[in-house]
């Protein structure tokens, strides 16, 4: 609890409302890019964005080696982070809820009794569905395709389900060693972790390639490509978050921050490395495996 | 970021703002960004007032008005109804009040994080602005309804398809940003910043019903966040995850396998929580007023933290119930009845337990205890017809009928509201240094409360008629007799008035601003920290040298053998209570 010798006062700041300047410039510019459009007015937005994030973040940095922060302040910056953990993961829970949905109430429900028979003849609830209502009705000619295959769980969505919990490990080696003040093992484990990460998304990418040239299986292929690339899309870019994160504490750890007692940076980092992990793992259950 | 730590005072000069655009722009004040939150809330919400004062005036007279055509009713409609729940009561309660109470009432300087405090501010002014902005480009706002069911909200035909409703969602994914980083910084505010003394179970009952509707928020938001992604991309990319294969117009959509239906669970999951989002910190705020203004302490403080935590919880187990005639295996329904229905059950522990802080009180009717007063019933009537709806055999006649427009007007819409008059009558002395005019307030208390009766009571029986909401115009049918109509020309009217009356609160705020009586710092005699500070306003830094020392809970009011009747919360215990308080730990110690 709060005594005399933590006494701060805010001081003003222009940066929010440039922050929100950027943000409408980033909106702004990704409506008008998705829809056809140069992509400058989105890059500005997002250089604001980048410039706001990396003062504020550095201040953040420079107030805490100066010493300023509070015990009070560390412990916020604590629960600050585990409450937006908790949100990020009801962000998962509900794409997770709508994949289960509809795999496992909508589609029995339709193919129940006489149901099934009012959609097309021969309507057969499966997971995927590799026949859209608009194939089985148009024939060849229909728009909307449904994929011909999935992605195998074992080829490639292993290695990545390998190559994540590696990177848990390895992480959690990097925290080991700082806490025995060991700093080269320390950046050794962390440069580890990293590039673990960037492999990942390298394999998720080439994944992604191999889905929408030879499997047919693209984000308009029906609800199962809808879902798939949802959900592994958005774990995608928590992952890139979650990697350059940890590539942040990797510098910071080159140029000598942290200490065993103070590395709460870094733990943030970790910490949403770990839960961008456990996302991955009920992925490749509940999309690759289950899904297949 | 922003927390300069001070050793010495002539540094908090430097902070203490001079000019206006310092004080009320650049501030990382958590004061300050309560107005400022407050001030936005209230201008977009007058913005809502008028669109239902148009919807009404069609109702009331279809056609007379050429500028309400079928397409900007719709418009009116789908506008009316989000800004009033998410841009107006949402913002106002947590954003405003949260804002500005939690600081002071748990006695800390400032929000932990100040400059994301700032920065939830600004992003929330960005959603509002991307929001207004629809009114204004081609084809004007999305007209699908505030509860934007698809498919029909994105296929073209319905007002707004082309620009109103990627404006919609991409405002409503900005909101949700500020609000989680607002949300972040009240939970971890109240967890880590609260002075000697404020134990949990200590907390003022505003901050209790603030933080638990935080937590729902930061649960619940997530799920409209996503659905408002999904949305945009099956409109913009083509996905399906809402929009199953279907005919419109004429021509086969590019969509096909998607589930409308998950749009509404997904909704309705966030929308739900959303109820009590808007309602836990009313609730909160309320019984601070009454018990207040009643000069009793509340009655039973424990049970009202415990039911404020039970309807948190089961706030996530009831969302179906928006959707019994949306097709659903009767087994669930028969679940979301019941869940539904025990709800009722803290909810009935809170009305009796402000029932009873009033019973023998010293009533002091003041305008905040009037509005609060007012609350409670119009509190317990939209709860009643509640249960009607709750139940499905009697949901199902009544669904999207004029009664479920009278149900949740009353209790989610003219009860926070009134809370919030009652609010913001109790704590402008605190915010300004001056009383608001007694007299006005009188006047606007009785006319609002009396004529939001006079609008929705009669909706009920409209709904009981079979008349549906969200028409334009009804013509003639053989279940609506003409007295409906002199009805809905009886509620244009009352709607009008209260709009106007509004009015006099607005004069009544700018002319205490300037003229108004000088208030003293403690004006209620209230016992809770916000009115022990030094100054009143509280300058920057809430507490000048010392932070206060809590000694007892917040509602020791007309406590038998003293001489004043309320004891401030950082007033030491007396003697003979301390002897008390040891001979209790000792019995309990046995």
């Amino acid at each position: 609890m709060a005594t005399e010798s933590n006494y701060y006062v805010p001081e003003q700041s222009k940066l929010p409302i440039l922050m929100a300047l950027g943000l409408g410039l980033a909106a702004w510019g990704a409506g008008t890019w998705v829809q056809g459009g140069s992509a400058m007015v989105f890059l500005a937005g997002a250089l604001v964005l980048a410039f706001v994030f990396y003062t504020w973040f550095s201040t953040v940095v420079r107030e805490n080696m100066a010493g300023l922060n509070s015990e009070q302040l560390k412990r916020s910056y604590v629960w600050g982070m585990s409450w937006f953990i908790f949100s990020e993961v009801m962000f998962f829970a509900v794409f997770f809820g709508a994949l289960l949905y509809v795999r496992m109430l909508v589609l029995p429900w339709l193919s129940e009794g006489e149901t099934g028979k009012l959609l097309w003849d021969g309507f057969e609830a499966s997971w995927p569905l590799y026949d859209t209502p608009a194939e089985a009705v148009g024939g060849a000619g229909a728009t909307v395709r449904g994929p011909e295959e999935t992605i195998s769980p074992w080829h490639l969505p292993l290695i990545n389900t390998i190559i994540l919990l590696t990177s848990s490990v390895t992480v959690h080696f990097a925290h080991t060693a700082l806490k025995k003040e060991n700093r080269k093992n320390f950046n050794l484990w962390l440069a580890i972790t990293v590039i673990l990460g960037c492999v990942f998304l390298f394999f998720q990418v080439e994944e992604y390639y191999e889905a929408y040239t030879e499997l047919g299986l693209t984000l308009n292929s029906g609800i199962y490509g809808t879902t798939f690339f949802m959900l592994t899309g958005f774990h995608g870019a928590h992952v890139t978050l979650g990697t350059f994160m940890l590539f942040v504490q990797l510098v910071r750890g080159l140029k000598g921050h942290f200490s065993h007692d103070d590395c709460f940076g870094f733990e943030a980092s970790s910490w949403y490395w770990h839960f961008v992990d456990v996302v991955w793992v009920g992925l490749f259950i509940f999309v690759y495996v289950l899904g297949s | 970021m922003g927390h300069v730590a001070i050793a010495d005072q002539a540094e908090e000069e430097l902070h203490e703002p001079g000019s206006f655009i310092t004080r009320y722009i650049w501030s990382q004040d958590h004061k300050v960004i309560a107005i400022q939150y407050g001030i936005t809330a209230i201008v977009v919400g007058l913005v809502a007032l008028v669109l239902s004062g148009m919807m009404r005036l069609q109702l009331a007279f279809p056609n007379a008005f050429s500028f309400i055509d079928p397409e900007s009713y719709y418009q009116f409609v789908t506008m009316h109804g989000m800004i009033m729940i998410v841009y107006l009561l949402t913002a106002l309660l947590l954003g405003g009040f949260g804002n500005y109470l939690i600081p002071l009432m748990i006695g800390a300087r400032d929000m932990v994080f100040p400059f994301l405090n700032m920065l939830s501010y600004w992003v929330y002014l960005l959603s509002v602005i991307v929001l207004l902005a629809s009114f204004f480009v081609p084809a004007g706002p999305t007209g699908a309804g505030w509860t934007l069911y698809p498919p029909q909200s994105i296929l073209e035909g319905t007002p707004g398809v082309e620009w109103g409703i990627m404006l919609m969602l991409v405002s409503l994914a900005i909101f949700i940003v500020a609000f989680t980083m607002g949300g972040l910084n009240y939970v971890t505010t109240i967890l880590q910043a609260r002075t000697r003394g404020m134990t949990l179970m200590r907390m003022p009952l505003s901050v209790w019903g603030i933080f638990i509707a935080t937590i729902l928020g930061l649960f619940a938001f997530p799920a409209l966040f996503v659905s408002a992604i999904m949305m945009m991309l099956d409109h913009l990319v083509g996905t399906s995850f809402f929009m199953p294969a279907l005919i419109s117009q004429g021509e086969t959509v590019s969509h096909d396998g998607g589930s409308p239906i998950m749009f509404q669970h997904l909704f309705w999951f966030f929308g739900h929580p959303e109820v009590y989002i808007v309602a836990l910190p009313a609730f909160g705020i309320v019984s601070d007023l009454i018990s207040t203004h009643a000069r009793k302490n509340i009655f039973g403080y424990r049970m009202m933290v415990w039911a404020i935590l039970a309807i948190g919880v089961l706030s996530f187990v009831v969302w179906a119930h928006h959707m019994y005639v949306s097709g659903m295996h009767p087994y669930f329904g028969f679940f979301f009845a019941t869940t539904t229905l025990i709800i009722a059950v803290p909810t009935a522990i809170k009305v009796y337990n402000w029932v009873l802080t009033l019973w023998r009180g010293n009533i002091r009717l003041t305008v905040p205890m009037l509005f609060a007063i007012g609350f409670i019933f119009s509190f317990v009537n939209g709860g009643l017809t509640g249960l009607y709806l709750g139940n499905v055999v009697v949901d199902v006649p009544l669904s999207d009928t004029y009664f479920v427009v009278g149900h949740f007007h009353m209790v989610m819409g003219v009860s926070p509201i009134l809370v919030i008059f009652g609010a913001i009558y109790h704590w402008f002395p605190k915010i300004t240094g001056r009383m608001l005019d007694e007299r006005l307030g009188k006047i606007h208390f009785w006319l609002t409360f009396l004529g939001t009766y006079a609008v929705y009571l009669p909706m009920h029986y409209l709904g009981f008629l079979g008349v549906p909401r969200r028409y334009y115009a009804y013509g003639t049918t053989e279940f609506i007799p003409d007295s409906a109509q002199a009805l809905n020309v009886n509620i244009t009217v009352a709607a009008l008035i209260v709009a106007v009356v509004q009015i006099v609160f607005i004069v009544n705020v700018i002319w205490s601003l300037v003229r108004g009586e000088r208030a003293s710092g403690n004006p209620w005699d209230a016992t809770t920290l916000e009115w022990q500070t030094p100054e009143t306003p509280p300058r920057h830094g809430n507490w000048g040298d010392e932070l206060p020392t809590v000694y007892r809970w917040a509602y020791d009011y007309s406590v038998p053998g003293r001489e004043e009747d309320f004891v401030p919360q950082n007033e030491p215990l007396s003697s003979d209570e301390l002897k008390e308080s040891e001979n209790r730990e000792r019995g309990e110690g046995q």
